[in-house]
């Protein structure tokens, strides 16, 4: 399956798409590289955590105050300081839960595509029941539980994100296992944890890195949609999402206060997108993460 | 194929069970309704928050409770919200049609779009066309729904004073919330059609189609996109699971009075019941239009049944 896919979609590779190609990198180190090291410098930049409040300040729009490029909220506090704090939350979300997905994913890849059986069942049902279920209504009902937070947002997405981790992973171990370097290793003895670490791990780390790529992206959405709905974050740690629902008030009088942490979304996420693009074309040539 | 179908529908059964099981479960783990509904009702004591937990059928053992649920659905009965004790039944059959509406523009717009945006970028592949179809659908990826969503908002609501800013009165309020979700959903969906395209495109009969000496036009659209239409469909209907999260958080921004309102406002109540319905009911839609496109593709292309 993997090798019929891999011939069909070789003649793709031989377009000279480098210019764009190295375009769309650039762009993607840019963005994403460039607001994370002004969300990491942030503890030196605003060592007051943006919560600096200059009521004589309050509202004032955009471009019109050197001191508050961006303007104020209604408690006159910086909103370019706020939107560069709340990226902490955003990219500590995002990664944290990223990595702790695919740790979890994989592994359980692994075991289920190795020794198929009962493990293998329990995984692709998991995966059933995970497709049947919006994020959000999932969502709902956790947080409704166990509350929220910071710890259990993590939480709540490794939860409803490693499956897309251990099916990915469960399909390339199916076709890696009866290739012939498996099957020789299996012959001559080699233990079954060798084989796993050794022959199988390497050989589909490739997609993982993509679909990690695209999955911090698409966390931090999901994070930031859950803070909005009043689900996710504290509100009261600046935070994009969180941000964003207090806008919502003043939107009739103070449109900036909704605007530019969405902006720091958007650019953020595709940042992530353009090198999660770029990463699928260079390490995941047949396409398996291919939407 | 009988053994395909049947293994299927199992299956579906299967999860429709699973998530209905959690999820009743779970619901009942995040407080107790009894305190809810007696807040600012003055002193109360014990016992009374017992007459009330007894006259909700709270007291009965877990999975009692749970199959008093699953008998009643099968015979349409949602049993009554613990606020006011409306039938549940009704509430839904009210939110539904909000919801699945809103669904089926946002998807009727975004597959209108995505076809002829996903064909122009297949057939001019490398060129500038494919490389700004390419970005204009990462950007579109990239938004945060409910922030596109206060965007339209602002602009064409606050600023121009177009469009109704909520609620859902006529077709005029249906055209910031469809317009939100087709935006996202066409992101994908161009990919998609391009993707379909490219392969369908290799084949002889595009290649015999265009022998003949057929318009560029009717080969794509007559003769490359009915066999594109078979994948599509499986995309477009996998695609509703999704489809239906956005529509729950977008529902909030307009105020929109379908499901994912009463799921929220049932989480804030701790009404058990109507959550229960709630993802009772948007789980089994999901889950019967994916064993639907499942069957479906499985009867068409019979390479798929030995998965």
């Amino acid at each position: 399956m993997a090798n019929s896919s891999a011939s069909s979609n070789a003649p793709a590779k031989k377009l000279n798409l480098s210019r764009f190609k190295n375009l769309e990198f650039v762009l993607g180190i840019l963005l994403a590289g460039g607001i994370g090291l002004a969300v990491a410098l942030s503890w030196l930049l605003f060592p007051d955590g943006g919560r600096a409040v200059n009521l004589m300040a309050r509202l004032t729009p955009p471009f019109a105050d050197p001191a508050h490029l961006l303007g104020t909220d209604p408690l006159g506090r910086d909103i370019l300081a706020r939107v560069i704090i709340g990226g902490r939350i955003s990219l500590t979300v995002g990664i944290v839960s990223t990595a702790g997905a695919v740790i979890i994913g994989v592994i359980m890849g692994l075991i289920a595509g190795y020794y198929r059986g009962i493990w293998d069942m329990v995984v692709m049902r998991f995966a059933d029941i995970q497709l049947a279920l919006p994020f959000i209504l999932l969502a709902i009902t956790f947080i409704a539980i166990i509350g929220g937070g910071l710890v259990n947002t993590i939480i709540l997405l490794i939860v409803s994100q490693w499956v897309q981790y251990a099916r990915l992973v469960r399909g390339s171990v199916l076709a890696l296992r009866e290739r012939e370097f498996v099957q020789s290793a299996r012959a001559i003895g080699v233990k079954d944890i060798n084989i796993i670490l050794r022959h199988l791990l390497p050989n589909l780390l490739g997609p993982v890195i993509v679909l990690m790529t695209i999955n911090v992206a698409n966390n931090i959405l999901l994070e930031s949609s859950l803070t909005f709905l009043g689900l996710g974050v504290d509100p009261t740690i600046p935070s994009w999402g969180g941000m964003l629902a207090e806008g919502r008030t003043y939107l009739q009088t103070a449109w900036w206060i909704s605007v530019f942490p969405g902006v720091a979304i958007l650019l953020t996420v595709l940042g992530l997108n353009l090198l999660g693009d770029w990463l699928r074309d260079t390490l995941d040539p047949t396409g398996r993460t291919r939407i | 194929m009988a053994k395909f179908i049947f293994y299927r529908i199992l299956q579906a059964i299967f999860v429709v069970f699973a998530v209905t099981l959690t999820v009743s479960f779970a619901i009942r783990l995040t407080g107790d309704p009894a305190i809810m509904l007696s807040q600012g009702a003055g002193s109360i004591t014990e016992a009374d928050l017992e007459r009330i937990r007894e006259a909700l059928g709270l007291n009965r053992p877990f999975l009692v409770q749970y199959w008093d649920f699953v008998s009643g659905v099968f015979v349409g009965d949602f049993g009554r919200s613990f606020m006011g004790g409306t039938s549940v039944g009704a509430l839904i059959a009210r939110a539904l049609p909000a919801t699945l509406m809103l669904a089926l523009v946002s998807l009727f717009l975004s597959i209108v779009i995505s076809i002829p945006l996903g064909i122009t970028a297949a057939v001019s592949r490398g060129k500038w066309a494919d490389q700004a179809i390419r970005i204009l659908s990462l950007v579109g990826l990239s938004f945060p729904n409910f922030w596109l969503a206060i965007m339209l908002v602002l602009v064409f609501s606050i600023t121009f004073r177009l469009l109704p800013p909520s609620g859902m009165e006529g077709p005029i309020s249906f055209i910031m919330p469809a317009a939100t979700m087709a935006i996202i959903l066409t992101a994908t969906n161009v990919r998609l059609v391009r993707t379909t395209m490219l392969e369908t495109l290799r084949s002889q009969y595009v290649m015999v189609a265009r022998a003949k000496g057929l318009s560029e036009t009717k080969v794509l659209y007559k003769h490359a996109l009915r066999n594109c239409a078979i994948p599509l469909v499986t995309y477009f209907g996998l695609q509703f699971g999704g489809l239906l999260g956005g529509i729950v958080v977008i529902e909030r921004v307009f105020n929109w009075p379908g499901l994912g309102t009463l799921a929220f406002e049932a989480v804030a109540a701790r009404d058990y019941p109507v959550l229960q319905a709630v993802i009772t009911v948007l789980s089994l839609l999901i889950v019967s239009i994916n064993l639907l496109v499942d069957i479906a593709y499985g009867l068409l292309d019979p390479r798929i049944r030995t998965e």
